[in-house]
């Protein structure tokens, strides 16, 4: 009797062992590594104003990850004043609480590297996002804005068609902004392999609305067959539009601009027929990035301004014939979301 | 044509410059740029400028008191922008108009007591006001800088208003031009705002009640700014706050002293905001038409300006009672 007891637990303790032992050995240490490299690390968001699409879809997505593998997410709001930004990175990298990933959405070329250059120096790794500027970042996570204006001379190539004036109107942003000089270089471009196509105007809105529908009005005053209009942003593409269905020129020039792929400035528009084309940022999947790109190089252990990487996001000049359910991102349900937290 | 000479200088003030200018524009851009005289062309030079013409006038009677307002362009964005957000969420229609006219007029009875009662200087109050009108707006009432119109909302429909194939804004600018014309040149309380300005002591002294009329032109000024923003709104269709940042605000106290209105009071008119707006007008078309790029406008622009200014420094020389009361 005591033999077979004896036995008994043998067995059982060999069983016990038999299968826990196994479920030891594949304990991955990844996690463990992944939550100590990450753990209580500060990613701050500087973008050009807290007030738009892009940067509330960012701050968005960011926050949920980083908040999630227990890091603490910050925003700063310049409100698109160049200066509030530069004292917002002063600041930054000059507090107790450095962050530790620093994400900069540059107004232009050049007004930020000093700064990006100290934070790299004081150990922060800087991200640019959307606009690239004349700095080695550790990543650029955006549109490469030369692309991006090729598929949207394309576009409105397309939306002109072979039997049209081939006339083309742009309405730029301004002459210092990264974004907007690429996508004029991406643009001419394409006009230039199509010598048939030519650009009637190009004033610049200033990124304004009311601008941009003056000289749209004007500019279609003066050439009332242009075919397509490209506007470098849906943030003032909407003066645009307004200039068109004033001049009574709806479904008659094919307006083609770039945005975030927020619904209600993009994909309602495109359903409306206000737009004929949008170059779309995916922003889910540029947040995506980005938030990869910082777990790997919080992970990395390489000293800031090392790695000088490019991540591109996918752009596709999205029409109101390949709108799908998901074409577009919900700024009412993120913050709804939000709200219910 | 005097005596003397083919041309009086001295009776040239700066308004005569100034429309001489415009109207030399005028003609060499009907010379030499293609459908610039277009009657379509020449309907949105004047819509162009009319949001801006009717801000200018808000600012013109503030002005013409001795004083300025800089918190219009905040007013005009600010106000719509949270009329906007109201609907958005569902509240009805005549209680959000109440809340918003409300706040507007409460502002401008801010910045008139602040200047009128409390001595401060209008620059300064007028400055503090605004970023304090966008600030709170910006964080506690809205979410976004772009607050989009409500699908078939009237202001949506206003913006697609014509009479005759002329926009809404054009008559909103005549109209309101012609009833500030009336109050400046035919009511009591309209020829006491050059006395005040001209003199505020004296016009004082003579029994003027200068304390009420200083805020009267802020509220007045506030409700114009309104106005202004619901016509940017309904045409647009959306109101974007960002036009607080950017140049209008320059562009507003521009039309009013380009066109004439000393900045030291007591000086001006509705005529020469129209002055001023039709310069600004036509230049701006103009630069558009040839494709000026934006920078070189805005320098072109500011070029203007300081010129009108100095030559206004020349024909209008500060008086000794100027000297002594200073201006804004």
């Amino acid at each position: 009797m005591r033999l077979i007891k004896t036995l008994m637990a043998a067995a059982t303790a060999l069983a016990v062992t038999a299968f826990v032992a196994p479920t030891f050995a594949a304990d991955d240490p990844g996690p463990a590594a992944y939550a100590q490299a990450l753990k209580g690390k500060r990613v701050m968001l500087v973008p050009l104003a807290m007030g738009f699409d892009l940067a509330q879809g960012w701050a968005h997505y960011l926050k949920k990850e980083v908040e999630a593998w227990g890091g603490t997410f910050e925003t700063r709001d310049p409100n698109w004043v160049v200066d509030a930004g530069a004292q917002a990175i002063t600041d930054a990298i000059s507090s107790d609480t450095r962050p530790d990933v620093l994400i900069i959405h540059a107004p232009d070329l050049n007004s930020y590297s000093k700064l990006m250059k100290k934070a790299q120096a004081a150990g922060t790794y800087v991200l640019l996002v959307d606009n690239p500027a004349n700095f080695p970042a550790d990543a650029f996570v955006g549109s490469d804005w030369d692309r991006l204006g090729q598929l949207e001379a394309e576009a409105a190539i397309k939306g002109c068609g072979e039997n049209s004036s081939k006339k083309i109107g742009l309405v730029q942003g301004d002459q210092a902004n990264s974004s907007s000089l690429y996508q004029y270089a991406g643009i001419m471009k394409v006009l230039d392999k199509h010598p048939d196509f030519k650009v009637v105007a190009k004033p610049d809105s200033n990124w304004d609305a009311t601008t941009s529908r003056n000289v749209t009005t004007t500019m279609l005053q003066q050439n009332p067959d242009i075919c397509s209009i490209i506007d470098f942003w849906d943030g003032d593409a909407t003066g645009a539009s307004a200039a068109i269905r004033d001049a009574k020129l709806d479904g008659k020039v094919f307006l083609v601009t770039t945005g975030g792929g927020e619904k209600a400035a993009d994909c309602d528009k495109l359903q409306d027929g206000t737009y004929g084309a949008v170059v779309m940022t995916e922003l889910a999947r540029q947040s995506g990035d980005m938030n990869a790109i910082i777990k790997f190089l919080l992970q990395s252990g390489q000293p800031a301004g090392t790695s000088h990487t490019y991540i591109y996001t996918l752009e596709k000049a999205t029409t109101k014939a390949d709108l799908k359910p998901d074409s577009c991102w919900d700024l009412k349900a993120l913050q709804a979301e939000a709200a219910t937290k | 044509m005097n005596a003397n000479g083919w041309l009086n200088l001295r009776s040239l003030n700066q308004e005569g410059i100034v429309f001489a200018i415009a109207v030399m524009l005028f003609v060499a851009a009907a010379i030499g740029l293609p459908g610039f005289v277009d009657p379509n062309n020449l309907v949105a030079i004047v819509r162009s400028v009319s949001v801006l013409g009717i801000l200018a006038l808000g600012m013109a009677v503030v002005i013409i008191g001795r004083g300025i307002d800089l918190s219009a362009v905040a007013i005009m964005a600010m106000s719509v922008a949270w009329y906007l957000q109201l609907l958005n969420t569902g509240t009805s229609d005549g209680l959000a108009f109440a809340y918003v006219l409300s706040g507007v007029l409460a502002i401008g009875l801010l910045n008139g007591f602040l200047v009128a009662y409390a001595d401060v200087p209008a620059i300064f109050v007028t400055l503090a006001t605004g970023s304090f009108v966008f600030g709170y707006v910006r964080s506690q009432l809205i979410t976004q800088d772009a607050v989009p119109v409500p699908q078939g909302h009237w202001v949506e429909l206003l913006g697609g208003l014509r009479f005759l194939d002329i926009p809404i804004e054009v008559f909103v600018f005549a109209g309101l031009a012609f009833l500030f014309f009336l109050f400046l040149r035919y009511t009591k309380w309209g020829r006491y705002i050059y006395f005040a300005g001209d003199n505020p002591v004296a016009a004082r002294n003579i029994g003027i009640p200068v304390r009420p009329m200083l805020v009267l032109r802020y509220v007045l000024s506030a409700f114009v700014a309104l106005i202004a923003g619901l016509l940017t709104a309904a045409s647009l269709h959306s109101i974007n706050t960002r036009v607080v940042n950017s140049t209008l605000l320059y562009d507003i106290v521009l039309v009013a002293v380009i066109g004439g209105i000393g900045l030291s009071g007591g000086r001006g008119g509705v005529r020469n905001v129209l002055v001023g707006a039709a310069l600004i007008g036509i230049l701006l078309n103009a630069m558009t038409i040839i494709d000026i790029p934006l920078l070189y406008q805005n320098l072109i622009k500011a070029a203007i300006l300081l010129g009108a200014i100095i030559v206004d420094g020349i024909i209008n020389p500060r008086d000794e009672q100027t000297a002594q009361q200073g201006d804004i």
